[in-house]
């Protein structure tokens, strides 16, 4: 098995999705079988070649150094799960 | 002047690098077209993009990518035409979109140099390894709720430029220098206004020490976010320290981000949980990469201003100045443009002197900048045309200055109302030493008797009778005729 | 013509209205009967009548006028509810985006309703388009409205199945569609309807609920081939909020459908003969070859080498991007929110319930393959991979320009099966994903039926940026096959 348990929980904090205890068993041998099977790219060949990022052909277009957007407040808040005064609320956060 | 700490066991050298972030100057943010202003209610220069709203995508704005190729030909660095933009992944409140957009192995400038000045003619080159450019995040207010962060984005998003420095800095000295050049390079360029207290430049301290005489790179702790010059010095000095100690102890020193404190100038280590930081970076796949001409290069290029290093060596070769004021002029760009207009058509050594010692004393204690200057640099200009056309003496223009402060008057109308014109009248000059060769007899006599220091003391006498008005020379070579021969 | 307005085609509708034979409004009326008798397809997350009556009624408005029409206006359409639309539930089929109502359409749905098109609801789909059987959608399965001989519930494809659904039963006249591996065309061949995956650029991405993006690509769900060129005209076009959006021109696509292919140089690659391709599907294949060769076209034979690559290098790509992508629903600024101790206790709380396992399976999945010590083997290697596959596009497009594969291994198949085994799943997409990867066009048309009487399609794939001859070829396929087959619940009603 390519991924133990330690390494899900490790992936699974990075992703900061709460996995049970009990199903991390379950979840490595899944991914381990998708990484088993993704390796069959070792056997390609791909010395000197550029990895592709992306297929299309444009390059990064600028846009104008103007003020477009902004300025409103209350759009931006609107389906926010909790609000105050216009600020987004979080649990607090102890630095 | 090597900054060498002395420990227990042996002598240490401090190892020091900068990452160094500079809000650019532009009027929207790098990729949404919400406004850069500071202030503003809460989330109010939020776009939909900021606030990371599903299916937004980024758009990037031209001004930021040539302000960072002007800053790279400021610091005469090398410009990749080709850079990539790439994500790097972690969570944070205040960062919408769970990533922030940067640049990682393909920056848009990589190697070039700052110059340091230390000192009267001592300068030392320090290496710039990179300038990338990233996002912003916003901003977290910790102390507005017992159990509650309040979230506002107004920042989340707006360009910085990330210059990364080489750890060749090796004392808080050049960490302050490197700080302060820095901050007059950008703000030459109008790249970024260089101001640590709005936090439009915040600098990551990188701090190792090894045994003198060693060339390995010892494990390194890094302070972010540091919001002053002196607080950089002052990190660098408490954490040079730190490793000094842990080290003559047998220690080991643990990599880490660690906080300064401002309040007594100490580190220490940040109590969030010991979290294996893994950013996951990976090529930005909404921004293809960004490609330029040469000719953008150069269309920047054509536009640099005069930097602050060729200016200074302008200063020293057509004004004849020292290098060291040169450097105290050049520093602020508003400062050499004030000198500039001050000195031309004069003596300029002369305004060099009366700006550095006279008009920068007077700022620096009423806490102003030259731009609020109670002189302008017309009148200052005026005062010192006096002084050249011995209409006043130097001693006299202190007071005009003074008084040009008082009254907002111009110099001539001072010098003329108080009837300070030096006294260049032979006659009236005459009369006033005799009276006082008259009045000392005694005096006279040990002069002639070969006490001829006593010469100086005359001199006071008879300016103190004029009220300073008499041009000093002409009253000394008067003296010395009538009392020597 | 039928004389059930909800089962015309667009072209038909749309010369039907120009005449004033009917107005948009019996159009939307009839569309919106077919809906309420078909909820339980379960097509529709959201429905919209009131909004599509609105609309249907302002076009009617708008034609009665002057100004000539485009060819969507006043035409009733399902979209995939992975567009951000406008003051309407956008949920994206996950239980993360509750509520959400976007204060934005996105490009490609306001481009349509610019052009007159009249939305009736959020089609249903896998969540964040991640499947390819419609089973991972928080608002549950869709059904397809064929069945099989035994009388079993089908799936309709993944993960735009809400989409093909909606239009294979005639509750709309055609859908929007989003492809990062198949996603439109496999559903498209499940539902006996044509779906087109345009050219990575076409199509613009912004105001889609991005899944992975260097794939993401919008497309026409429809009836017919030449709806599918009438759809497409109204979506694509340069949008300067999409970096990845093409600036090149839109030809007229109904214009290229010449019904002439002669000298067209038709590929087909030895490697999609994969083995284990039931019968019935190389038997399809080949007669597709041999209409296309009827007609005039020369068939080539030709070699995608790195074809077989294509799924694995996909599923590192794809749930990478995905990792990235998705890390924006963290219950703080809209969607649900699992309240926890900590900041990070809630952000676990609300993706782990929020996502549902397939989704988390593949952030992990993604989050794997770019940690450290694992980008170089895994991450970057499949980029490498990946320009491979492209080249061999582009070598074979020097000697053909079409390349014709089947779109699918199998047929419709039943709901529950291969739910366990993500890698029997991930394989509906073999045929497609290799154009994915490479950016290419590739359009999926009904061309004939399983033993179980199930519709299969063939896959035409193009040159970047040359629909034209894909829709050229695709027309002249279409007309062959003559796919006349009418699904179970379509019959029934
Ligand atoms: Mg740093
Ligand atoms: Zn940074």
């Amino acid at each position: 098995m390519s991924l133990d348990k330690a390494d899900v929980r490790k992936i699974a904090y990075l992703a900061r999705i709460k996995v049970p205890d009990e199903d991390l068993d379950h979840l490595a041998g899944e991914l381990s079988q998708i990484i088993d099977w993704v390796e069959q790219l070792a056997e390609v060949n791909t010395d000197g070649v550029e990895p592709m990022a992306s297929v299309s052909d444009v390059t990064l277009p600028m846009r104008e150094d103007v003020i477009t957007g902004g300025n409103r407040p209350a759009e931006v808040t609107a389906n926010a799960p909790e609000e105050n005064k216009g600020f987004f609320l979080v649990p607090k956060v102890v630095e | 002047m090597s900054y060498i700490l002395q420990g227990e066991t042996c002598e240490w050298e401090v190892v020091i690098g900068l990452e160094v972030h500079c809000q650019v100057v532009s009027n929207a943010k790098l990729f949404s077209g919400a406004s850069t202003d500071f202030g503003g209610e809460p989330n109010d220069h939020v776009d939909l993009l900021d606030a990371g709203l599903p299916g937004m995508l980024p758009v990037i704005n031209e001004v930021c990518v040539e302000q960072a190729v002007r800053t790279g030909l400021g610091l005469k660095a090398q410009i990749n035409n080709r850079s990539v933009f790439s994500r790097k992944n972690y969570f944070y409140a205040d960062m919408p979109f769970g990533y922030q957009i940067t640049q990682f192995d393909q920056p848009i400038v990589g190697e070039g140099t700052i110059v340091l000045e230390l000192g009267e003619g001592h300068y030392r080159e320090v290496g710039v390894e990179r300038l990338h450019l990233e996002t912003d995040a916003g901003k977290s207010m910790h102390d507005q709720h017992p159990t509650k962060s309040f979230i506002d984005l107004n920042r989340a998003g707006v360009a910085l430029m990330e210059i990364v420095s080489k750890p060749d800095l090796r004392s808080p000295e050049e960490v302050g220098a490197y700080l302060r050049k820095l901050r007059s390079i950008v703000r030459y360029l109008g790249t970024c206004d260089g101001n640590m207290d709005e936090g439009s430049m915040r600098c990551d301290v990188n701090v190792s020490v090894r045994p003198v005489g060693s060339e390995e790179l010892r494990t390194r702790c890094e302070m972010k976010n540091v919001n002053s010059v002196r607080f950089a010095m002052q990190a660098v000095e408490y954490e040079a320290q730190r490793h000094i100690e842990i080290y003559d102890e047998g220690g080991e020193i643990k990599q880490e981000t660690r906080l300064f404190d401002s309040s007594n100038g100490t580190t220490r280590s940040m109590r969030s949980k010991e979290e294996a930081h893994d950013y996951r970076y990976f090529p930005d796949p909404d921004l293809p990469p960004l490609v330029f001409s040469d000719e953008f290069v150069e269309q920047i290029r054509a536009t640099l201003p005069e930097l602050p290093d060729e200016r200074r060596e302008r200063y020293v070769s057509d004004y004849g100045l020292s290098e060291y004021d040169a450097g105290i002029l050049v520093a602020e760009k508003d400062n050499a443009v004030y000198f500039e207009e001050v000195a031309k058509g004069r003596d300029a050594k002369l305004a060099a002197n009366w700006i550095i010692s006279t008009l920068f004393g007077l700022l620096k204690k009423e806490g102003k900048s030259i731009s609020e200057s109670p002189i302008s640099a017309d009148r200052l200009g005026k005062l010192l045309d006096l002084i050249s056309n011995d209409t006043i003496s130097g001693r006299i223009a202190k007071d005009v200055f003074e008084m040009m402060i008082e009254t907002g008057n111009d110099p001539e109308t001072i010098v003329e109302e108080k009837g300070l014109k030096q006294i260049t009248d032979t006659g009236a000059i005459e009369g006033a030493v005799d009276e006082i060769i008259a009045a000392n007899p005694d005096k006279v006599a040990e002069v002639q008797g070969g006490k001829e220091q006593l010469i100086g003391w005359f001199v006071g006498q008879v300016m103190k009778a004029t009220q300073g008005k008499a041009n000093p020379g002409a009253v000394n070579g008067m003296l010395k005729k009538k009392l020597l021969g | 013509m039928s004389n059930k307005l909800n089962q015309l085609t667009i072209s038909e509708a749309r010369d039907g209205l120009e005449k004033g034979d009917f107005t948009s409004v019996e159009l939307t009326e009839s569309c919106i009967g077919a809906m309420e008798k078909a909820r339980g397809l379960n097509a529709y997350i959201t429905e919209t009548p009131e909004l599509a009556l609105e609309r249907a009624k302002a076009s009617d408005e708008r034609r009665s006028g002057d100004g000539a029409a485009s060819g969507m206006e006043g035409i009733p359409i399902a979209v995939k509810d992975l567009f951000c639309t406008e003051g309407v539930l956008t949920t994206a089929g996950s239980h993360i985006l509750d509520g959400y109502k976007p204060v934005y359409e996105s490009t490609v749905s306001n481009n349509l309703r610019q052009g007159g098109a009249v939305m009736l609801g959020k089609a249903n789909l896998d969540e964040f388009a991640m499947g390819s059987a419609n089973i991972t959608s928080y608002y549950g399965n869709v059904i397809n409205p064929w069945k099989a001989t035994d009388g079993k519930d089908l799936v309709p494809g993944g993960s735009s199945g809400g989409s093909a659904a909606a239009v294979a039963s005639h509750t709309c006249l055609a859908a929007t569609g989003t492809d990062t591996g198949g996603s439109i065309r496999q559903p498209a061949s499940f539902c006996g309807i044509v779906g087109m995956k345009p050219t990575y650029g076409r199509c613009s991405r912004w105001g889609i609920v991005a899944f992975a993006s260097s794939l993401d690509q919008a497309g026409p769900m429809t009836k017919t081939v030449r709806d599918s060129a009438i759809m497409l005209n109204s979506m694509a076009g340069h949008d300067p909020k999409d970096s990845t959006s093409s600036p090149k021109a839109t030809p007229n696509f109904e214009a290229a459908l010449t019904g002439d292919i002669k000298g067209l140089r038709v590929g087909i690659p030895a490697e999609y003969k994969m083995d284990g391709t039931p019968e019935e599907i190389v038997k399809l294949w080949d007669q597709g070859t041999q209409w296309l060769k009827d007609a005039g076209a020369e068939i080539v034979d030709i070699s995608l080498p790195h074809t077989k690559y294509a799924l694995a290098t996909y599923y590192i790509v794809a749930p990478a991007e995905a990792s990235a992508n998705l890390a924006r629903y963290d219950g703080v600024r809209y969607g649900l929110r699992v309240d926890g101790e900590s900041l990070d206790d809630m952000y676990m709380n609300t993706r782990g319930e929020g996502f549902g396992k397939e989704v988390q399976r593949r952030i992990l999945m993604g989050a794997y393959v770019l940690s450290a010590g694992y980008y170089d083997a895994y991450y970057k290697k499949a980029q490498q991979v990946r320009t491979l596959i492209s080249k061999d596009f582009n070598d074979a497009y020097e000697k053909v320009d079409v390349i014709l594969t089947p779109t699918a291994p199998s047929a419709a198949f039943a709901i529950g099966e291969k739910m366990d085994d993500p890698i029997a799943m991930y394989l509906n997409d073999v045929f497609t994903v290799p154009t994915s990867m490479a950016g290419l066009p590739g359009i999926s048309l009904p061309a004939g039926l399983s033993s179980s009487g199930l519709p299969l399609g063939l896959q035409l794939i193009g040159r970047a940026f040359d629909e034209e001859t894909l829709y050229r070829a695709a027309g002249v396929l279409e007309t062959a096959a003559n796919f006349s087959a009418v699904p179970a619940f379509v019959e029934g009603a």
